[in-house]
Order: structure tokens, then sequence, then C-alpha cells
């Protein structure tokens, strides 16, 4: 398994690990069995993320993607970090083996549902669950705190 | 010791032993001949291959005309397990197997199964190991092969050979064993073991790669897999690799006269790393049949965290180690083996193999622990696995 010099580094020191108490917006995607999961911690003041947290179980790529998505998104709007994609997370590490590719598409989703929770919790949208969805994918953060598989 | 490699994953590969090495570089530059030429120094490479198969023989329980040289132990799987299909369609087409086979054997099978044979796999218990029950279960009249590992690559579980081969033979059903992982430690005597087929791969005790051995039962029926010149007395077709076989030999050799040092040796080695290990870090779990396994494997898994990201920090301190089969880490799925004893995946995901070898010590061992405790315990603190098990635990 090649890493890039930057994947190494932000596996080896990770920034912005652990959780964040009084969080305003939490996010868990992936699940055990594939064998990632992330889970983000969203300050936000006045519409900007003022501190993110994050903790992965998971690879190399999976907490490196984790650090650096946490990074890329602090001091940014939320509309900002809405738009971050997984390109830019790829990009800003040097890119991952092809294999890993989906550890970066996790960081965009744990972005999202953390986002999306924020929102549920101060009222800013409808219920946004699809027909038919069983929350199983986690990814769009509806289930959150229900149970499921 | 962060500025050394330390070494634990002996059963991906070795390193050759200078013995052996010292054995196989007259082959490269003096005695380059073709062993089936005339001259002299063909001559000379005719003797070495010879005196190689008859070492090979002695220290297997064999007869030399029983011993067949090929390119690697993949080699002698697939030779073992197609050549049988082929020579014995007539018959039946119906071939059984386990589910913690390596790849090496369980792809051929696919293979025929694309050719329209059918394949049965007999499950393993917990610990890895097969019943010789559920082989003799699964026989049916149209069964041709049976082929299960004498030791696993991951697990290091060791088989009840002798019994299934048994079986076998009371059903007059042909039995093959690959034993790439057992071969130079454990040992191997095929008449006793009472088995037809047998590969082993020369890179695991300390030979070169690309050299592999078939020992085919005398009476055993299978077609060849590689066709061209007559070498091997017609059944495997190739130039000899002279220093490949000449160095294998003397790696066999080696391994057969130290095997109760070296059993000594690395089964300590283990005990003292499995021992450090389940004393210096909570929730651990041992892989595998406590005593039947391989002297030096160890496979642990640790809950809440992942193997891949444990075996780049333990590189980070200079310790190499596998997660799983080296040939699977190109997959992001676990352990079909681990998945076959019952692990649930995430735990499948947080196992790590440890194949200790002749040249590590003690003090690298307690350096392993000493790291494994720390890594563990940094992934655990960025696990949300972990975040969820403690404040179940302190919920109660």
């Amino acid at each position: 398994m090649m890493y890039s010099e930057k994947v190494m580094d932000h596996f080896m020191n990770p920034r912005n690990v652990g959780e964040i108490e009084d969080a305003d917006g939490v996010g868990q995607v992936g699940n055990a069995k594939c064998g990632d999961i992330m889970k983000m911690y969203l300050k936000i003041e006045d519409g900007v993320i003022v501190d993110a947290k994050f903790k992965t179980f998971g690879c190399g790529a999976a907490v490196a993607s984790s650090s650096m998505a946490t990074e890329m998104i602090k001091g940014k709007t939320i509309k900002e970090a809405e738009q971050i994609t997984n390109k830019d997370v790829l990009e800003a590490l040097g890119g991952l083996p092809p294999v890993k590719i989906h550890c970066s598409v996790l960081a965009q989703e744990a972005i999202a549902a953390a986002l999306e929770d924020y929102r549920r919790r101060n009222g800013l949208v409808e219920d946004t669950r699809y027909e038919g969805c069983n929350g199983c994918c986690g990814g769009c953060g509806a289930y959150q705190n229900e149970e499921h598989e | 010791m962060q500025n050394q490699v330390i070494y634990f994953d002996h059963a991906a590969t070795t390193y050759v032993k200078p013995e052996v090495l010292e054995a196989m570089l007259p082959y490269f530059t003096q005695e380059y001949g073709n062993a089936s030429s005339v001259y002299s120094i063909g001559r000379s490479n005719r003797k070495a291959i010879e005196d190689a198969r008859e070492t090979v023989a002695r220290c297997i329980g064999a007869m030399p005309t029983e011993i067949y040289f090929t390119g690697s132990g993949t080699e002698a799987d697939n030779w073992a397990i197609k050549g049988t299909a082929l020579a014995h369609s007539s018959k039946g087409k119906h071939i059984i197997t386990s589910t913690i086979e390596h790849p090496a054997v369980l792809a051929p099978c696919e293979f025929l199964q694309k050719q329209g044979y059918e394949i049965t796999y007999v499950p393993v218990d917990k610990d890895g190991i097969v019943n010789p029950e559920d082989v003799e279960k699964a026989i049916r009249p149209d069964t041709i092969l049976v082929t299960i590992m004498m030791a696993n690559n991951e697990i290091g579980t060791i088989q009840p050979i002798k019994e299934i081969a048994q079986i076998c033979k009371k059903h007059g059903i042909i039995f093959h064993t690959d034993a790439v992982q057992a071969a130079g430690n454990i040992p191997i005597d095929v008449k006793d073991l009472g088995v037809d087929l047998l590969s082993i791969s020369g890179h695991k005790f300390y030979g070169p790669k690309g050299t592999g051995v078939l020992y085919i039962r005398k009476g055993v029926k299978i077609e060849n897999l590689i066709h061209g010149g007559h070498q091997e007395r017609n059944r495997r077709a190739g130039t000899e690799n002279v220093p490949g076989i000449v160095g294998l030999a003397k790696a066999l050799e080696l391994a057969t006269q130290n095997l109760d040092v070296h059993y000594e040796k690395l089964y300590k080695l283990r005990e003292r790393a499995l021992k450090g290990i389940f004393d210096k870090i909570p929730h651990v779990r041992l892989n595998g049949h406590r005593e039947k396994r391989l002297p030096g494997n160890l496979n642990v898994s640790f809950s809440f965290v992942e193997g891949e990201s444990i075996l780049l920090m333990l590189d980070m301190k200079g310790i190499k180690a596998s997660s799983g089969s080296a040939c699977t880490s190109g997959s992001l799925d676990p352990s079909h083996i681990l998945l076959a004893i019952g692990l649930p995946h995430e735990l499948a995901h947080g196992s790590i193999r440890l194949t200790f070898g002749e040249a590590n010590t003690e003090e690298e061992v307690d350096y392993l622990v000493d790291c494994l405790a720390e890594i563990v315990d940094k992934l655990r603190r960025m696990s949300p696995l972990y975040e969820d098990f403690i404040k179940g635990e302190c919920g109660k």
C-alpha cells in the first residue's frame, strides 16, 4: 500500500482528533462491517464552523481523510463547507490509492451528515428522508439518533 | 530498535540463509550449462538436480522418483488440482476442499467450477480446524479429489491430515495437501501421513523464491500442467531452475536437520509475544487453535481498531507484520479465513498476523509488545467504536 507523504503525515499526526462535548452538529457515517466509521463533531457560530473534531475507526486513508477534512472546514461558512467534495479532500492529500478513494467520499459524507444534524437541531430542515429509505447507509444523517442496522 | 528492520512476517516469505545462497551461486556463473546437454557442465547440472531430488525425497519420506520440481508452491497446487481433475473426469467431477484454503487452491477450484466441476467446501470449527467426519460426509460416488491444507497461512492451525488421508484411502479418492506453510516448521512424512499429493514452496523455509515441489505418490495418475520439453521425466516442461532447485533442497535439508531447535525457538518467541500482548492490552482475541498451530504463528484481533492502521504504525517503528494474507492486501474485504472461523467483520478488520523466524530475538518481541500496546491505545482513543463501548460501560 503506497500512501503519499501527506497522507502518512495526517495518519501519524492526525489533526482535530476527539469529541466536542457541546457540539452543534454530529454526524456518523460508514459501518464496522465495511471497516470504516467516521464520526464528526462541529461547533457552529453565526453560520461559521469554528471548530471540528473527529473520531475514526478505519485504515490509514480513512484517518488521514478525516483529519484533512476537519482542517479544510474549520473557519468556513456552512455554505462553503458544503461545497467541499471528496475530490478536494483527495487533492489536498496528494491522492489516495484507487481502492481507498471511498475514504475521501466518507469524509465528504461525514461533513454532510454533521451539517444535516445541525440543521435538524435548529429546525432548519424538513425531514429529508426519501421514500423507501430504511436508514441503512447512514449517509444522509437522517437516522442519526435512531436504532438501525 | 526504531531504526532497525524487525521482521515478523516469515509466513509471507523468508530471507535466504547464507549456506543456501552459497550452495546456489556456482550454478549461476560457472555451472550454467543446460542440464539436458551432453557436455560436462550440463552433466554436472543434471547431477545437481538429481542430488537435490534425493535430498528432498529423504526430507519428506518419499522416493526420489516421486519428487517433481516446479516454479512455485502455487504451481504445485495448480498442477495437483487441475491435473487430478483432468485425469479423472471420466470417474466424476466432484472435488472437496475447505473454506480456509489459500488462493492457490481456491482459485484453481473456482476455475474448475467454471469448467463444469462441482466443489464442496467443508467448514472449519471456531479454532479453524476441519472435522474429518465432515470430509467423509461430503464424499460422493463422483468425488475424485480432496484437497485440504496441512497448516493454515493466516491462523497457523494444523489440520488432521492423517485422519483425512485415511478416509480418502478408504473411499479410493486422491488426497492432496498444500504443505507450503507446514514445510520447515513441523515434520512431514508423506508415507506416515498417507497423502497422494503434497505441495511445498522453497521461500517459506529460507530457500529461494520461484521454487516449489509437488510430491506425486507412485501410482497416482495426474495430467501434466505445463507442456513442452522432456524435463522432470516428461512431467513438467521447462529448462530446470538449477540454482533454485539446489537452493530449495539445501534449505529443506537444513530445516529438517534443525527442526526441533527451530520449533522450540519459534514456539518460545510466540508464547512470549502472546503473553505480553494479553498482559498489556485489553480486549484482544487469539485467532486459531491455542496449541494445534504452527510454532511461529500468532494471529490476534484487537477490538475497536482496524488492522491496516496498526500495520502502518508498526511499520513506522520498524516492525514488519501482516494483516491477513499478504495476497489479499489489495482488497478491502476482511480475510475469508477469519470470517470462516466465525469472527464478526469488525474483529476480522482488526486482526494482525505475526509470524516469527529464526533470526528474531526476545528483545524484538518485547519491543513489539510495547509498540503494540502504545499503538492500539492511540488508535482506540480515536475510534468511535471504543467511545461507544466506554460510554456503554459507564452507563451500566
